[in-house]
């Protein structure tokens, strides 16, 4: 029985090996962890290193860290999934003294109200969702207005007169950005067509670059993406055509091919929030910021934009910022020939954000 | 014509990483040993070529870096799976969670960044050939290589000893064991095969067919890849058959939704997957014949015994 | 040299210490690795695996992340034990989700003690049918079932997307896409965390599994099927109703977890609802050996290893590459001490390994420790 005996000091060393961890590690644990500063925490769907969407909130984080430096402590998580451990996710940071947690994913919603509803001290905030609470406030960006810019800039630069628009799921946010730079295009070129492929993920290089092939063998010289990955850009590139970045500046990838970008600049709202809850004045809200705010912004124009094309933009985009413009300003039908806004109307919010139609022209069909 | 022409080509680019990393894994799978962690040889092979093309600037140290790093990966599984006899399916998973926690740790200073585009065959003559010329002469070296490599596999494994050896070490470890051959050493070369090859299909991905690095790039192309090695029935040239099904089906559904077919994308987007099963389902009604083809020690561990 | 020698019977005493053994290794490594990385070892060590032992909280959402783990893997270890390679468990996953979700949100908002029980026999029979298509096309037509079930996880967890994109989604929810929340959830089992009841069930599945296989005679034939299938049809079992009966009990497993979680931490149905679950639920069955004790410890470990990283990350500020990169290393470590459950390595003098049939080459385990000849 020797082995047995062997087994037991291998099991004795272990346990001691286990027990020495214990003791130097323990006070580290989440629940004893001394409170001096305020903490913000962050929880993002995908990886910091995306390139799109969680990148551009990580941005975000780090420009809270540069103007409050030592006056709080920050951490992040990233990829969490939106299924059923996003709400751990959530709780733990809470359990562990956070003080305000952003959580910038749709799928957060309902694990950060459940959450919230167990930490009333604790301020929670929510991107693109629509449910509050005393301490949920909810933030969103008005994109569809960088969407009405590139419009107009593809419906002035097409030589085929074909779009390529690469898409990720039929959300509202989606929607609503295919409808936006269909009508500025169409408005500054009646003949335009968009070709729309879905492709079922928010992310995958491979899928996004094969989409952006069928699109650009079927006639689109242009590119428009929602999706995060800067694939499409990269093939652009390659291909010599020209394409729109999504969520951040992605130039890198296509030096000339990116007319401009749609970016996503959060820092504003973060820095205003954080600075709240240090002053003691945060309070649950609804924010949908755009180009006003500074939230949507679009990143420096191609030089091979020509200068009237430029103007155009630029009209366009302070328009929208002094609002005098709405991107949906009727007469606007809807695909299926009903009519959706009246003669100068402009669309309620409330339409815009639950958008699950396309506008008349666009060809293609929407689940119902 | 030209729309065609162009279809093809771009099912080819996509059908390519899986057929060289299923090449890869059905030389591994012949020999007898299951190694489910192709996806996690893939994209360290992804990362490994990509910061390689980075600091090099050299297209064929890139996959050179590639297939070594993927080899690694693979013979890291042969320490577990061949030498230490762990289960073979619980490691293969375990290597793919390892090799995407890797890549990622590994890339995180290489996102953003943007690799040279990679050389494309050009033949004068050759290659403007309308329709053909492109199809035939003007695509990137790799598909020609991912082909050459499957008939070399193919011919090695049916015409030469040693891929006789392989063979009988696939389907009687035992009985190739009495006769002499050292099983464990032609399994971890047929992995480390395998392994360099899934390296080099991930890094087409990341050098080639989108020359960027980002996170999570191989998006389960290693499960496809595994799948097709299945539908094969282990044989070479089905590899060829299943890969391009399954890459044809991928871009001619995103063609035909941008020419307005009026069906849901996501259920367009599950064609490729119900097409491999309906086609598998076809060639396999010959009940005896499919028998045969699965190594019979696929999976098992080898311990000779006396 | 170090060589490997096959044990007559597996050895009982290493059976327990061949995972401490993986753990102490786990440490090492994890030292070593997080020192590389620049971060306090011992304190990621202690936030890994110990932290989230400490509180209520922790052991309730360990049970929480344990319980569709342990649930999915007890299935596939029967149909594993069979031989019958059901690796699809992520799609019967969702389309139990799918199926037990549809009936809460089709008789919404009506409710009452009949609807869970309902809703979780619709799970079961979801993951059940989506596993009856791999059975069906294996004993029908002979396709191989690795692929078909394997394929069919893509085409289910796109039918679960596109349904919450259209005719599940929330009549309220701004057309997002997610169903309403259920009218129902399952119960809680600890006041105060999620810890819900499913994980009785779980723990009623593998005491189920465990009588199944050891005491009955189902078991033995599912056993027989796996290691000598000439012989289990030579005995005159039928080995399309086993292929079936593995397909259908795996299926079913995996498609209450699916419910569960719908129905549980989630609360509806969303297209995110399908994690990964059903693939590392094929671990956790191996690395329980099969074994229906073996897999609710793996299970539990395996979730620990997921939370605890997490608690890391948080509180140091770690990517979540490097719980991904530990996680591997700590499977590596607990499948590779494995080996000394059934082999004894032995320090012997170097002798050509040509003239020695007995012996297996074992150069490679530099990380075994040496233990004495008998």
């Amino acid at each position: 029985m020797r082995a047995s005996r062997l087994g037991k000091r291998v099991a004795a060393s272990a346990v001691a090996g286990l027990l020495a961890l214990v003791g130097p590690g323990a006070h580290v644990g989440p629940a004893a962890v001394a409170q001096t500063k305020p903490k913000v925490s962050f929880v993002y769907v995908g990886p910091i290193g995306d390139h799109g969407w969680s990148y551009q909130h990580h941005q975000g984080l780090q420009a809270i860290k540069a103007a409050f430096g030592d006056k709080i402590d920050t951490n992040y998580v990233e990829n969490v999934p939106e299924g059923p451990d996003a709400e751990r996710v959530i709780d733990q940071l809470a359990a562990s003294g956070s003080s305000i947690i952003f959580t910038t994913s749709f799928g957060f919603m309902n694990p950060t109200i459940k959450v919230a509803a167990r930490y009333p001290n604790v301020k929670f905030e929510h991107a693109t969702g629509f449910k509050q609470a005393p301490n949920v406030a909810t933030y969103n960006a008005r994109f569809y207005e960088g969407r009405h810019v590139i419009g107009l800039i593809a419906g002035k630069m097409t030589k085929t007169n074909t779009i390529g628009y690469i898409a990720s799921f039929p959300i509202p946010e989606v929607v609503m950005g295919i409808n936006s730079a269909y009508l500025a295009a169409k408005s500054v070129n009646p003949n335009i067509k968009f070709k729309i492929v879905w492709v079922s993920t928010w992310f995958d290089p491979g899928k996004e670059t094969d989409a952006a092939k069928a699109l650009v063998d079927q006639g689109a010289d242009i590119l428009m993406q929602h999706t995060d990955s800067p694939a499409a850009m990269k093939f652009a590139e390659e291909k010599g055509i020209y394409a729109f970045g999504q969520a951040s500046d992605m130039a890198p990838f296509g030096p000339n091919a990116q007319l401009t970008s749609i970016v996503d600049n959060w820092n504003p709202y973060y820095l205003k929030r954080v600075g709240a809850l240090l002053d003691g004045t945060w309070k649950t809200s609804d924010t949908w910021d755009g180009i006003k705010e500074g939230t949507v912004t679009l990143a420096p124009w191609s030089r091979k934009l020509p200068a009237d094309v430029v103007k155009l933009a630029e009209t366009a985009r302070d328009s929208i910022a002094a609002g005098t413009l709405h991107p949906f300003t009727g007469p606007i039908n809807k695909q299926d020939g009903s009519p959706w806004l009246k003669e100068g109307e402009k669309a309620p919010d409330k339409d815009l954000l639950s958008m699950n139609f396309y506008v008349a022209g666009i060809e293609g069909s929407l689940p119902k | 014509m030209e729309l065609l022409a162009n279809i093809l080509i771009s099912a080819m680019i996509a059908a390519t990483p899986l057929l060289i990393a299923a090449t890869g894994e059905l030389v591994a799978e012949r020999s007898g040993v299951l190694n489910l962690g192709v996806e996690g040889m893939m994209i360290v092979g992804a990362i490994a070529g990509f910061s390689t093309v980075v600091a090099t600037k050299s297209a064929m140290l890139a996959l050179a870096a590639a297939i070594a790093s993927g080899a690694v990966m693979a013979a890291l599984f042969g320490v577990l799976a061949l030498t230490l006899r762990a289960n073979q399916v619980a490691s293969g998973l375990a290597l793919t969670m390892f090799g995407l926690g890797l890549s990622a740790l590994w890339g995180q200073s290489y996102s953003g960044l943007s690799a040279p585009a990679f050389p494309r065959l050009f033949v004068p003559g050759l290659t403007d050939i309308p329709f053909l010329g492109k199809l035939l002469f003007g695509q990137d070296g790799l598909i020609y290589v991912s082909l050459a490599m499957l008939a070399a596999v193919a011919w090695v494994l049916d015409r030469t000893r040693l891929g006789l050896i392989v063979r009988a070490i696939g389907e009687n470890h035992d009985a190739a064991h009495a006769i002499g051959y050292p099983v464990v050493a032609y399994r971890y070369l047929a992995l480390v095969f395998g392994g360099g090859m899934a390296g080099l299909g991930g890094a087409y991905l990341s050098l080639v067919q989108t020359p960027l690095w980002v996170e999570r790039m191989t998006a389960g192309r290693g499960w496809i890849a595994l799948a097709l090695v299945v539908f094969a029935a282990w044989r070479p040239w089905r590899v060829l058959l299943g890969a391009y099904l399954f890459g044809g089906i991928t871009i001619l559904q995103l063609h035909s939704q941008a020419l307005g077919v009026k069906i849901d994308a996501q259920l367009l987007a599950m064609l490729p997957y119900l097409a491999t099963i309906i086609v598998l389902v076809i060639i396999s009604r010959d009940a005896m014949r499919v028998r045969l083809t699965a190594p019979q020690c696929l999976g098992k561990p080898f311990h000779a015994a006396a | 040299m170090l060589r490997l020698e096959p044990r007559r019977e597996p050895s009982g005493p290493m059976f327990y210490v061949a995972p401490l053994l993986a753990i102490g290794m786990t440490l090492v490594a994890g030292i070593v690795l997080f020192a590389a990385l620049d971060k306090p070892p011992l304190t990621a060590m202690q936030l890994i695996f110990i932290a989230p032992l400490t509180s209520l909280r922790g052991v309730a959402e360990l049970l929480v992340k344990g319980t569709p783990l342990i649930l999915i893997a007890i299935g596939l270890a029967i149909s594993f034990r069979g031989g019958i390679w059901n690796i699809g468990a992520e799609g019967q996953y969702a389309i139990g989700a799918l199926a037990g979700g549809a009936v809460a949100l089709a008789v919404y908002p009506a409710t009452g003690w009949w609807l869970l029980p309902l809703m979780s026999c619709a799970g079961i029979a979801g993951g059940a049918a989506w596993a009856a298509i791999p059975a069906l096309l294996r004993t029908r037509f002979n396709a191989n079932e690795i692929l078909v079930s394997l394929m069919l996880v893509y085409v289910a967890v796109l039918l679960l997307s596109s349904l919450v994109h259209g005719p599940l989604r929330d009549p309220e929810g701004l057309n997002f896409p997610e169903s309403r929340l259920f009218q129902t959830s399952l119960p809680i089992l600890i006041e105060g965390t999620r810890a819900h009841v499913g994980f009785l069930v779980a723990l009623a599945a593998v005491l189920l599994a465990w009588v199944l296989l050891e005491r009955h005679a189902l078991g033995f034939k599912v056993k027989v099927l796996g290691q000598a299938p000439r012989a289990a049809r030579y005995a005159g079992f039928s080995d399309k109703g086993l292929i079936w009966f593995c397909f259908l009990l795996s299926g079913g497993c995996a498609g209450l977890a699916g419910l569960f979680e719908a129905a549980g931490p989630v609360g509806q149905l969303v297209p995110a609802l399908p994690s990964g679950y059903g693939f590392t639920a094929i671990v956790v069955a191996f690395l329980g050996r099969l074994n229906p004790i073996g897999i609710l410890l793996a299970g539990l470990v395996l979730a620990l290893t997921y939370i605890g990283g997490e608690t890391a990350q948080i509180a140091m500020s770690l990517p979540s590459a490097t719980t991904a990169v530990f996680q591997g290393m700590f499977l590596f470590f607990l499948l590779a001490a494995d080996v000394l459950v059934n082999y004894r390595a032995r320090w012997i003098a170097r002798r050509s390994p040509a003239a020695d049939p007995h012996a297996v080459s074992g150069a490679a385990i530099g990380t075994v420790q040496r233990l004495p000849t008998p």
